[in-house]
């Protein structure tokens, strides 16, 4: 526990050398790829479509003020000071406050495992696209030939792919069905790709970043200029970004404005107190986290340009669609001439026609085609990139090469995700030294892969994905916001804002300005304490459900609302409160060492907490 | 008397044919969605050749090999293309049963798209479902293949870079005693010449004796 009050050379690291990046580029970028993820990509454009457009950029920066740029200053100040990852920080900081870090550790290791079957999944369909036609465009026949399969026919064609013939999920949760062996061959794909990439910590993540952080910009931009010239593209855009302010009445979006800049920039995972520790002692922390956090918001809006403009080509494509099938119907039914009705004479031929004959028109059951209700369909999360943009690149001339594009990219993005997960979980290990100092990083690093990919053959089972959605609300949302609420206190009032302050300035040259500590000494963990409070009120108010695809379910294709078993409910409570446990639990086994050791040594020099 | 007769034969073939008769199907031709520009007309002569083909597909059913063209009967056309069809039988007065002339058109139906330049959508027999091409599946899978390809090069670039790093070990471990070697040496040289100390040894003549720079410094440690 550092004692000076004045804050000295950096503390020690176990006596080797500790690794260093090789530049400022490659830790920043790391620092990027880690705090870019698919969330940007489908978590942010679907806020701001619910939440009022441009409307929704309010809270959001609002939030990117108060919250994300000050916690995240403070993980990098801390780690860039102490040297150490997440469970050396905390334990350096006040062996009480051991327990945080060997939460993130928990939490990072359970993230890490169900983010890795998501990565599996990506890679599935990157491994589907390169055929032509793909494979989500056609429904397979049934056994004598004379339709489709009965249940590709009632949905659709990519939600058969998706749910049948990737998943293969089972109608239950607690039904688990067998292991997929083709997600099971991807999975073991994916661990070592990670593995590979982590194999000597940053010295080889360091150059992987180059590409993985790099590539999905230029995929957006590519995307983005594709997107543009598709048509509907402007009517998606338009319809999107207009700001509806009235929105910003509800508190909830206030609450997910908070929640998402939380999550986006991967902050209380203790990877970026891992990328940190890597600087050298003297280097602009403060500066770093402004850049990093900007950086993220910024591939967030750029991200969501692109995906409203396809969204947009999406809607106008089966916004015609709709309208040829009316019109269709039309002429088979008044056997009118082919062709003879186009799209834009379409309204007036149907008022005649509902004037002169209603009965014969209102057999056909005509669906009303409305361009606005295809554009408020959204999508967030894997649905939106496995259901809704795999069906948008089919109609994309050139579709297999828009899927391996697009499937690349999510791959990427998730990747550099990865790596800061792992450093997460790989660095406190280092530090901690629980392996001999004989056996080599990579065999570190090859044990801790082999030990994700052991335990997370469980979501590649048919239910899965039932599993993944549990860990991805239960695991994350609560744990994370209490550990960076442990975050700031710890460092604010247990380490002291005066010496924090002085570390500052002698890592930067500046002492941090009014801002940043009135953020940090009230805003901040006063944000944070609502957010968790509203959270909790949120998951408590009703039971929790989920949604099962079931074809013997009367409103199939409607997915059929469950709740979860009991045994199933117990594991969701376990997940949410485990990790936590470790903060109690290690105070009290330092309390009770401590205790031990005054009462053995008498005249004890009694130790400060 | 003989207009009589025709006028009756007319009636009862009008009879037999009629939207929605007995053992009738309807047809919906969509020529100009298949061909765009290079459509053609829908005339009499159009009619002859679909009467000659479904004749001729019935034709290959056992016992109604005496099928002729005159006894496919056609009506109400409409400008949509769409008609109504029934074949009869050689005595003109009944319609063959619906299911023989299903089977017939079903087991034909290539050969009758092909003659009119459409396919199974463009050229709709209502009632008559059409058997959907197998699945064209590749012996192998081809996301098998790719898989097999992005699997190789994971495996062999891991397999580098452990070799590699039990290599720099292996170099690291060596390095130690060789500096100690020289370091000695450097001593006996103190003694041996006079006037030259260790230290500029590793700057000789400017260049910089890589022996002296410990393998941290140069090589990131694992």
């Amino acid at each position: 526990m550092a004692q000076a009050g004045e804050p000295g050379p950096p503390a020690e690291d176990g006596g080797d050398e500790r690794p260093k990046w090789d530049n400022k580029a490659q830790y920043l970028l790391s620092c990027i790829g880690f705090a870019v993820g698919l969330g940007n990509i489908w978590r942010f454009p679907y806020l701001c479509q619910t939440y009022g457009g441009g409307a929704f950029l309010i809270p959001y920066l609002i939030a990117l003020a108060f919250e994300g740029i000050p916690l995240f200053h403070i993980e990098l100040a801390i780690g860039q000071r102490l040297r150490r990852g997440s469970v050396g920080v905390w334990t350096a900081i006040s062996p009480y406050l051991g327990g945080v870090g060997f939460g993130c550790f928990t939490v990072s290791f359970l993230i890490g495992l169900y983010y890795n079957t998501v990565l599996v999944w990506v890679l599935w369909f990157f491994l589907n696209s390169f055929q032509h036609p793909l494979p989500w465009s056609t429904c397979p026949p049934d056994l004598n030939r004379t339709g489709f399969v009965q249940e590709c026919q009632a949905s659709s064609t990519v939600s058969y792919f998706w749910y049948r013939q990737t998943l293969n999920i089972t109608a239950d949760i607690g039904d688990s069905g067998v292991v997929q062996w083709q997600l099971l061959l991807c999975l073991v794909t994916c661990w070592m790709v990670v593995y590979l990439c982590v194999i000597r910590g940053i010295e080889s993540t360091g150059k992987a970043i180059y590409f993985t952080a790099c590539f999905p910009y230029l995929v957006l931009t590519i995307f983005l200029i594709r997107g543009l010239t598709l048509p509907g593209a402007t009517e998606g855009l338009t319809y999107l970004f207009t700001p509806k302010m009235q929105t910003l009445q509800n508190p909830r979006v206030w609450l997910d404005a908070a929640t998402q800049i939380f999550f986006s920039l991967s902050l209380a995972f203790g990877g970026h107190i891992a990328f940190a520790s890597y600087n050298p002692p003297r280097n602009n922390c403060e500066k770093d986290a402004v850049i990093i956090s900007l950086v993220n918001s910024l591939t967030s809006l750029y991200a969501s340009l692109t995906i409203f403009s396809i969204m947009g080509f999406k809607a106008t494509t089966d916004y015609r669609r709709c309208l040829d099938r009316n019109i269709l119907s039309l002429i088979d039914e008044f056997d009118f001439p082919e062709q003879s009705i186009s799209r834009d004479d379409y309204p007036t031929v149907l008022t005649h026609l509902n004037a002169t004959c209603p009965e014969r028109v209102a057999r056909l059951h005509l669906r009303a085609c409305q361009l606005e209700d295809f554009l408020d369909k959204s999508a967030s999360g894997p649905g939106l990139a496995f259901l809704v943009f795999t069906e948008a690149v089919l109609h994309m001339p050139g579709a297999s090469a828009w899927a391996v594009l697009f499937f690349g990219m999510l791959f990427t993005l998730g990747l550099s995700s990865m790596f800061g997960n792992m450093e997460s979980i790989i660095t406190p290990l280092l530090d901690m030294g629980i392996l001999p100092r004989r056996i080599p990083k990579e065999g570190l690093t090859g044990l801790v892969c082999l030990a994700c990919f052991l335990c997370s053959t469980c979501f590649v089972l048919q239910s899965g994905s039932y599993w993944l959605e549990i860990f991805d609300n239960f695991v994350a949302s609560l744990n994370l916001l209490i550990f960076a609420f442990c975050e700031v206190v710890g460092v604010i009032y247990v380490y002291g804002m005066k010496r924090f302050c002085d570390d500052i300035e002698w890592m930067t040259g500046r002492r941090p300005n009014l801002y940043w500590r009135v953020t940090w000494w009230v805003v901040s963990p006063l944000l944070l304490l609502s957010i968790f409070l509203s959270c909790v009120v949120l998951l408590a108010q009703r039971p929790p459900r989920y949604k099962a695809w079931n074809p013997q379910y009367v409103q199939f294709p409607l997915r059929e609302e469950k709740l979860y078993p009991g045994w199933v409910l117990a594991t969701c409570v376990l997940l949410a409160f485990l990790p936590i446990l470790w903060v109690p639990t290690i105070a009290l086994a330092q309390l009770l060492a401590r205790r031990r050791q005054r009462t053995d040594t008498q005249p004890a020099t009694s130790p400060k907490p | 008397m003989l207009w009589l007769l025709f006028f009756l034969v007319n009636a009862i073939q009008a009879e037999l044919c009629q939207p929605d008769a007995e053992n009738a199907f309807k047809v919906r031709l969509s020529i100009r969605t298949a061909l765009g520009d290079k459509a053609y007309v829908w005339d009499t002569n159009e009619e002859y050749l679909f009467k000659a083909m479904v004749a001729f597909s019935m034709r290959k059913v056992p016992k109604r090999e005496k099928t002729e063209i005159s006894h496919v009967l056609l009506c109400n056309v409409t400008q949509r293309v769409s008609f109504w069809f029934v074949v009869t039988d050689p005595s003109k007065n009944h319609t063959l049963p619906a299911v023989e002339v299903q089977s017939a058109i079903r087991m034909n139906r290539n050969r009758i798209n092909n003659a009119f330049f459409l396919d199974d959508h463009t050229l709709e027999f209502l009632k008559i479902p059409s058997t959907l091409a197998p699945p064209t599946d590749p012996p192998v899978p081809i996301w098998i293949i790719v898989f097999g390809v992005v699997f190789c090069i994971v495996i062999v670039a891991t397999t580098l870079l452990v070799l590699s790093g039990i290599r720099q070990r292996r170099r690291k471990n060596k390095g130690p005693s060789e500096v100690d070697d020289t370091e000695d040496k450097c001593e006996n040289t103190i003694t041996i010449e006079n006037g030259i100390p260790c230290d500029p040894l590793d700057t000789k003549g400017g260049h910089i004796n890589d022996v002296f720079l410990t393998e941290d410094e140069r090589l990131t440690p694992l």
